[in-house]
Order: C-alpha cells, then sequence, then structure tokens
C-alpha cells in the first residue's frame, strides 16, 4: 500500500472483480492507495468486530442462536459484508456492498501488520479471525460455499449418486447427524484425509482410499483449517516484514497502539461534573466501585497514600465519575495529611500532579480515565502498589478472600460460592473483564450485567443507572453540601468541551501516556 | 530344533559373520532408496547404532551402499535403529546451522509390544510369549493391516517381527513418508480404540452409531475371539478371571450373571449367556450404546498401539534384518499370505543360520564357485547372496523381495502415469 499523504483517492470500478464474493481468504493484499484517516477508521472498526467477537464467543455457545443474533447485531452496526449478493443494490445513504467488503479486505491486512509482532498477538488474532471466518462462512447458502471453495481451488470432488448409494450405510453410521434421506440429499465431498485431520482423529468422518467423506455442513472445519495454515504462515512474513513499514513515522504509533487499543467511550466529557461529593465517595465505592478502584480506595483509607499508578489510576477514574479538580485537590490532601504528608508538602509535591491530570499543567493534555485494557496491560503493580486489575494482577487465593468479604448483595452464602467459582474460572481463562463483570452481577445482584466491560467508569456509570439513578436524586443535596465545602474555588472547568474534535491519532496518544 | 542354541555371549562371534555374509545389503539399500526419485534419499537418513557394552551412537549416515556395508562390519552393531531423513547428512548435524537442520520424510511406523496386554493375558507376562497369546498379534495385523490399506489408501506395508514380543509396520508409500506429525498421530488415534491405564477398568466405551472401522475390526475380532479369548486364555474358567470380565459391566447385567455363573460352569456357555444377557438389556433400554459384549471382546483383542511411535517424523525404530541381543532372532518380515501359521519360535536365530553357513555345500554351489574366478568384483556379492539362500534367512528376504518389487512397479506406474499427462512419449 502507498501512503501518499491524506489525499483520498477514488477506486474505480474495474475493481469489481475483486470483490465478487462476500467472503474471502484474504490471500492477495490491497493494491490501492488509501487515506490514513481511512487507514485508522478501517483498522478500530475491525478491532471493535474482532472484541465483539472474542466477547461474543465467551459469553455464547459458539454458532447457537444466541451468538448468531448478537453477532449479526454487530455485524449491521459496524458495516461488514455479511451474506448479500455484490450488486447495484445500494441501501439509501447507507454503505454499499462493495464498499463493506472492500473495509473487510483492507482491514484485515492493517491488523494483520498490527497483530504479527509477537506469539501472543498471533495466536488471539488468528482465533478471532478463525471464529469470524466460521460464522461467516455457516450463514452462506449452500451455493455460494461450493463458489467460495471452487474459487479458492479447494478442488474437492462431490461424490457421485451412484457412490453415495453404494456407501450409504457406511455414510449413515460414520457421520454425526445423518440418516438415508439426509445422504441422499446433501452433498459429499471427497477430501484427502491429511486435510481433514480433525475429523479422521475423532473418528467422526467415512474413509475410503485415503479419503475422507464430508458432508456439506462439515466442510467449514476443512476450509478453517486451510484458513488457518493460511493466516499463520502470512503473519509470519509480515512479521518478516515489518521493520520496513514500522519505519513509516505516520503509521508506527497507530500499529503500535492497535494492539493495545481501547475502542469505546473515554468518559472525558463528565456529564456528571460535579454532582459527586466527597462524602459520598465511601458509601459509593462499595457499591459502584470496580474491584480495583474499590481496592484503590480501600488502601488509601487505610494507609494515607497511594504511590504513582495507584494515584493516577484511581485519580483520573474519580475524575471520570465527576469530581472537579478542586474537590480531587481536597480529597487527596485530606487523606495524604493524616498520614506521614504535611500540607506544605502535599501542595508543594502532591498537588501539582493533581493538577496536571486535569489538564492545568505541564502540556495541559487533559488527561482520561484508563481504560480496563490498559490497565490490565500496562505497568504491572509491584510490591507496595495498589494499582493494575486485581482479576489479573491478584493471586487467585487473595482474589477469592477480597471477593468474599465484599460481597454487598443481602443474599446468602449460597449464590456467592458458585459465582465466586465462575468468576475464577473466567480468570483462569484471562478473561479478566468478563470476572469483572460477574463481579457487578454478584454485587448488583442481577443474573446479566447488561453490558460489556471495557472501562472502569462504565462500571461506574451502570451501576449507578442500576441502582436507580442516584445521582439525580442526590443533587440537591449535593448543593447544599457543597455550600459547605470550599465555595470560592467552585469553578466550572472549561474542559468539557472538545474531545469530539481529537478523533485522530493524538488522541490515541493521550490514551497511553504514561503520567 | 530351529532355535538351535543361542547363547548372547556368541554374539561378538556370530555378528560379524552375519554381517559379513548375511545380512541382505542390496535388498536393504534398494528399499531406502526409493528407487533414487528423490536425490540424497539414502544419505540422509538416520541410522542409530548400539554397540558392544551398550554404547549408543546416533546420526550415523552413509553415502553408499558399500559404505554402509564396510561401517557395519567394521563397528558391528549389536542393535540397529532406522530414523529419519534428514535435510542435510545426519553425520554432518553439528556443521549446520542450528535450526535448519531438520527430519523431513520417514515411514509411518506401528510399534505392537505384547507387553500392553499383560492386564488382558493370562498365559505370560512382560516379554514372555506363547503360542497362545501370539494370535493376539495375529488378531493386531489383521486388523491394522486392512485399515491402512482399504480405508487410508496405503499400498506398501512391511511387517516385521521384532524379535521377541512384538511385531512392527512399516507404512512405505510416498505419502506416507510425507506425513506431518499431526497427521500421523491423527492416524494413530484413529486406529485407537483401547484407552487407560491401570486406573481404568473399562477401556473400550463404544456408542451409537458405530463406526464401519470399529465394525470391520469387530469382525475380525469375532473370527477368533472364542478359541483365544474363551478356550486358549480361558477368560470365563476361573473366578479371578471371571471378575475381571464382569468388572466391566454394569451393576444389573453384573449381579444376573454372578448368579447363573453359579449353576453354569462351561466356559462357552457362560459367554453366550453373557451375550444373551446384553442384547436383552439392549432392547429394553432406551438409550443407545449397549455393547458390552462387543466392548469386552475388543479390550480383550483388539490391537494396543504405542501412539508415540507413529506420532514422531525423527522417532527411531528397530530395523528389519537386525538381530535381538536378547533372544537372537534376526527381525524378519512376516509373510501376510501365511499369517495364521507364522510361529516366532520358528524364527531363525543368529546362531542358526550362522551354523548353516558351515554346512557341506551343494554341487550348484561349486558351479559357482568357478564362475567367481572369472569375475572376483561380483563374487563377493554373489557369494552372499548364495550364503544366505543357503539358511532359513532365505525365505523372509524373498518376502523382502516381492514387498520391493511391489513398489518398484508402483513407482514405474507413476511415471508412465505421469510422462502420459505430460505428452511425454
Amino acid at each position: 500500500m502507498q501512503f501518499p499523504g491524506r489525499r483520498k483517492k477514488v477506486i474505480g470500478s474495474s475493481q469489481n472483480d475483486l470483490y465478487d464474493h462476500c467472503l474471502q481468504f484474504y490471500g492477495q493484499p490491497p493494491l490501492e492507495n488509501i487515506s490514513l484517516t481511512e487507514f485508522e477508521t478501517f483498522a478500530v472498526e475491525r478491532l471493535k468486530l474482532l472484541k465483539s467477537v472474542e466477547n461474543i464467543g465467551v459469553s455464547y455457545v459458539k454458532n447457537s442462536e444466541q451468538y448468531v443474533k448478537k453477532l449479526d447485531a454487530e455485524f449491521s452496526s459496524l458495516n461488514f459484508p455479511l451474506r448479500t449478493e455484490l450488486g447495484d443494490r445500494r441501501v439509501q445513504g447507507g454503505t454499499s456492498e462493495y464498499e463493506k467488503r472492500r473495509k473487510d479486505h483492507i482491514s484485515h491486512f492493517i491488523l494483520r501488520l498490527a497483530y504479527c509482532q509477537t506469539e501472543d498477538l498471533r495466536r488471539w488474532f488468528i482465533q478471532q479471525e478463525m471464529d469470524l471466518f466460521r460464522y461467516r462462512f455457516g450463514e452462506l447458502t449452500s451455493k455460494h460455499k461450493t463458489d467460495f471453495l471452487h474459487k479458492n481451488n479447494l478442488k474437492y470432488e462431490t461424490v457421485s449418486a451412484e457412490e453415495k448409494k453404494s456407501l450409504k450405510d457406511k455414510l449413515i453410521t460414520s457421520s454425526y447427524g445423518l440418516s438415508g434421506i439426509t445422504v441422499e440429499e446433501y452433498d459429499f465431498y471427497k477430501v484427502p484425509f491429511q486435510d481433514a485431520l480433525d475429523l479422521v482423529r475423532t473418528r467422526k468422518v467415512y474413509l475410503l482410499a485415503g479419503n475422507a467423506y464430508i458432508p456439506h455442513h462439515e466442510i467449514v472445519t476443512i476450509v478453517l483449517n486451510d484458513f488457518r495454515t493460511r493466516l499463520s504462515k502470512a503473519l509470519a512474513m509480515t512479521a518478516r516484514s515489518l521493520p520496513a513499514v514500522q519505519s513509516d513515522e505516520r503509521l508506527q504509533p497507530l500499529l503500535s497502539h492497535l494492539s493495545h487499543a481501547y475502542v469505546g467511550q473515554d468518559y472525558s466529557i463528565q456529564k456528571n461534573m460535579g454532582k459527586i461529593s466527597l462524602e459520598q465517595i465511601d458509601a459509593l465505592s462499595g457499591k459502584s466501585f470496580p474491584l480495583c478502584m474499590r481496592h484503590l480506595h480501600k488502601a488509601l483509607r487505610e494507609n494515607h497514600h497511594l504511590r504513582h499508578g495507584g494515584r493516577m489510576q484511581y485519580g483520573l477514574f474519580l475524575k471520570g465519575i465527576g469530581l472537579t479538580l478542586d474537590q480531587a485537590l481536597q480529597f487527596w490532601r485530606s487523606e495524604f495529611v493524616k498520614g506521614k504528608v504535611d500540607a506544605d508538602k502535599f501542595d508543594k509535591a502532591y498537588a501539582y500532579s493533581v493538577r496536571h491530570m486535569f489538564g492545568k499543567e505541564g502540556k495541559r493534555t487533559d488527561y482520561t480515565p484508563y481504560s480496563c485494557m490498559k490497565v490490565i496491560l500496562s505497568n504491572p503493580p509491584s510490591q507496595g502498589d495498589y494499582h493494575g486489575c486485581p482479576f489479573r494482577h491478584s493471586d487467585p487465593e487473595l482474589l477469592k478472600q477480597k471477593l468474599q468479604n465484599y460481597k454487598v448483595s443481602p443474599s446468602g452464602i449460597n449464590q456467592l460460592l458458585p459465582m465466586l467459582a465462575e468468576i475464577l474460572e473466567l480468570v483462569k481463562g484471562m478473561h479478566y473483564q468478563l470476572a469483572c463483570q460477574k463481579y457487578f452481577e454478584l454485587t448488583h445482584n442481577v443474573e446479566d450485567a447488561g453490558f460489556s466491560l471495557n472501562h472502569p467508569n462504565q462500571y461506574f456509570t451502570e451501576s449507578q443507572k442500576l441502582l436507580g439513578g442516584g445521582l439525580e436524586i442526590k443533587k440537591e443535596v449535593d448543593m447544599s453540601q457543597r455550600s459547605q465545602e470550599n465555595p470560592a474555588n467552585m469553578t466550572r472547568p472549561s474542559q468539557a468541551n472538545s474531545k469530539q474534535a481529537h478523533e485522530e491519532m493524538g488522541d490515541l496518544d493521550s490514551f497511553f501516556q504514561d503520567e | 530344533m530351529s532355535t538351535s542354541d543361542y547363547d548372547p555371549a556368541c554374539l561378538p562371534d556370530l555378528l560379524p559373520l552375519y554381517y559379513r555374509r548375511l545380512f541382505p545389503f542390496s535388498q536393504y539399500y534398494r528399499w531406502l532408496s526409493y528407487g533414487g526419485v528423490s536425490k540424497n534419499y539414502f544419505q540422509n537418513r538416520e541410522f542409530s547404532f548400539t554397540l558392544k557394552d551398550d554404547i549408543y551412537v546416533r546420526y550415523q549416515s552413509f553415502t553408499t551402499q558399500n559404505e554402509l556395508e564396510k561401517e557395519m562390519q567394521k563397528m558391528v552393531p549389536y542393535k540397529i535403529d532406522i530414523g529419519a531423513v534428514y535435510s542435510h547428512r545426519p553425520s554432518q548435524h553439528n556443521a549446520v546451522k542450528s535450526g535448519t537442520f531438520q527430519a523431513l520424510e520417514k515411514e509411518l511406523v506401528f510399534d505392537i509390544d505384547m507387553t500392553d496386554y499383560d492386564d488382558v493375558r493370562r498365559c505370560c507376562s512382560a516379554a514372555d510369549i506363547c503360542s497362545k497369546c501370539w494370535t493376539l498379534m495375529t488378531i493386531a495385523i489383521r486388523i491394522l493391516d486392512r485399515a491402512l490399506r482399504e480405508d487410508f489408501g496405503f499400498h506398501h506395508l512391511l511387517w516385521v517381527y521384532s524379535g521377541r514380543r512384538g511385531v512392527h509396520c512399516w507404512v512405505c508409500d510416498d505419502a506416507a513418508r510425507k506425513l506431518s506429525v499431526a497427521a500421523r498421530s491423527a492416524v494413530a488415534e484413529y486406529l485407537s480404540l483401547v484407552k487407560g491405564g491401570e486406573e481404568t477398568v473399562r477401556k473400550v466405551v463404544l456408542s451409537d452409531p458405530i463406526h464401519p472401522f470399529i465394525n470391520h475390526s469387530l469382525s475380525v475380532v469375532e473370527r477368533y475371539f472364542q478359541q483365544y479369548a474363551i478356550v486358549d486364555q480361558d477368560i470365563l474358567g476361573s473366578k479371578e478371571s471371571v471378575d475381571k470380565v464382569l468388572a466391566v459391566l454394569p451393576e444389573d447385567i453384573k449381579k444376573d450373571l454372578a448368579v447363573s455363573f453359579k449353576d453354569e460352569k462351561d466356559p462357552m456357555k457362560r459367554w453366550n449367556l453373557l451375550c444373551d444377557l446384553v442384547l436383552r438389556k439392549k432392547s429394553n433400554s432406551k438409550k443407545g450404546g449397549q455393547y458390552f459384549d462387543k466392548e469386552i471382546m475388543l479390550q480383550y483383542c483388539y490391537p494396543r498401539l504405542d501412539v508415540n511411535v507413529s506420532k514422531g517424523v525423527n522417532h527411531l525404530l528397530k530395523s528389519p534384518f537386525s538381530v535381538h541381543p536378547k533372544t537372537g532372532r534376526i527381525s524378519v518380515p512376516i509373510d501376510l499370505k501365511e499369517l495364521d501359521t507364522f510361529d516366532p519360535f520358528e524364527v531363525p536365530t543368529i546362531s542358526l543360520i550362522c551354523e548353516e553357513l558351515e554346512k557341506p555345500r551343494a554341487e550348484e554351489a561349486e558351479e559357482d564357485d568357478m564362475k567367481d574366478k572369472e569375475n572376483e568384483q561380483e563374487a563377493g556379492e554373489r557369494r552372499r547372496i548364495r550364503d544366505y539362500k543357503r539358511t532359513s534367512l532365505a525365505k523372509y528376504v524373498k518376502v523382502f523381495d516381492r514387498f520391493l518389487e511391489a513398489m518398484a512397479r508402483s513407482r514405474k506406474g507413476e511415471m508412465l502415469k505421469k510422462s502420459d499427462l505430460q505428452k511425454d512419449f
């Protein structure tokens, strides 16, 4: 791909043949020019899609009805191609099928660049792309499936009707869920056994003279194996040519952040600014804070101190839930002063960093509260630290104890233990955010959190919503309480404006500032 | 007496004679060259030798048949193993950049060892075998040979007696030699039905529908089961073995049978009672999968493979025609046409064949001697061929020859097909 700057080049319709099927193996990289904006947008959208694939895949049985329904919804909202024919039909004002396929093609290749670098990233990418492919292949009609096979040189012959007849009994007893009728109706493919190892290994297929007789609906397994092999090889090759790409300054920051990117709301626009009073924080920490913040708050209260990592993570979170700069300063000062730090020292050393968090010092970048991804992946805590994600960074035994102590809901122990077990299972499977979601369900006594957890402030907002819009009611109380605090310093900073403007890469950069 | 008196202490004297005059080098070389289709196929093959005093050397490789002979005659290995064909000459593997020396191809192999059946055979245990339990090997060979040929489409299988307590199978087809680790392990798992170690009582579990492969295997087992298990192994005779058989059955069937067996002592009739009861319970129950009688047959007779032997491309396996140091027997190819009459105790030992060498020579031999005097070069080879022909080894080398012929014909067929396709007349 060439990157001649922010120009956008229009693609001619000769490219139509390139996208004559809604599904592809991504064998050929795109050869056109695109703008950096499109580059970034495409990448981020595909990433959102893959993350949904991952989350939905953990929450629902793959390829079950709910799974398909949920994924369908994601597909439409993100404008990726699904089933429709490539034709002139263009939804009024919407994206054409051709454009969707083009996006699919290009975004896949961009993400290859971001995800080829380490074994873990490759594994994750391959897994999600495979699940995505399996889902999309399953949604194709029979004819489209065959078309796809032929277009991609999977020249598997179909078994003739006479052969099927002579082998009928054997076919019925070797594949799951087949009857005499289905054997007659369905197509069977003759595939060399080396291409169907999973089915051979488990003896789920009929073998004759080195060929596996695969019913039409199982052909996806074969195709998937092929897909995985090709993608794996391609990623290895991409990794080798990566240095050349990374030397392009325009791309390097985006690519290195994509693999850690948070793609949801950033909680920098505080809707509830000034609606929280300091007195409420203790209660809120028990009811509506995610475990990480609750943990940090408790440590702050107990030790009257938090180290830098903890101050950043907690401090930005508090900003996100609505604390003003002055409230924050008061909050931190009052706590630190109870410890080893006197008011003077606080003003000299720590106040600066609080103001920095609010964009009042130095670069004047208004920092955004950390997403779950950032908390989980960056800056692991060491001895004496209380930041990070407890589901990721705590020892499982300690985590279990903590959870048992923190249970808020009045329901009995019977509900607690099985939920604890579920949480620990999720932790073992490295689904930390899902574990925290379960913690949400546990403490709020609900069956389904109703949201996909990506950000601590999202946890807070959802919790407050669930607990009945507590903030609204508290508004009056707040006002009266606040008048007892420092009315003089009560200003309304104008930060609430402008994140909308920053939709370019600068924004992504600020997500990951390690200040 | 064909075993002769084999004494391991004689090996140092017998082996040199064996390697000089009896080991079928030219057929061996012909085998491992595979028609010279791939360059350096023989040269890049790994051999490993176990020398006197258990000294083990790996990464042996040879450039010509002559070199192979000279080295073997010099080193006099007690055991010979064959490994994979590598990317470079194994003997030079240290000179190759690390990571680039790789195993590329090898025959697909299977190793059936009688000790894996110790929990189900009463006549012998550990390294011992007898004519009664040898039937297990016959069953294994029939089942696996059919599956490898009919299900997997392989054609060139060499079955070899290991020399003591088992058999090996070398699948030599081109496609087999090129199989990946994953493919080999998939084939081995497809062929595995008996699962579980000491802790598992019920080692075979069948459920509906029964795969055609299992049905084929069952029909082989059924042919031998009565004579082998009920009569020879007497599995329903003594209380101890009856308990073992019943242990895999569900409680209700077990109880009923325990009662009936009090009155019925005849093992054959007991087996029929068992089968009838299982059938009756099956027709009453809604759930599928009541095949306990079949499961018992399979648990007692079905081949037990070591998947690890088959998985690895670089796995080393005992070479055909090597000597078993403990028994003195030669690892000879088995003629499947005579499988039912194969007797491991009739397999020649090294002492026997060396003895046979010394016997007075027939007239025919003297004529050949005169021819030799005319052409010294080929004399050595011809002599060796005459030599093994005079011994009990002859018929086994013939089996090997037929195997090699079949491969050669098939290679020719392939080349004709290819040249036809290329219109290369």
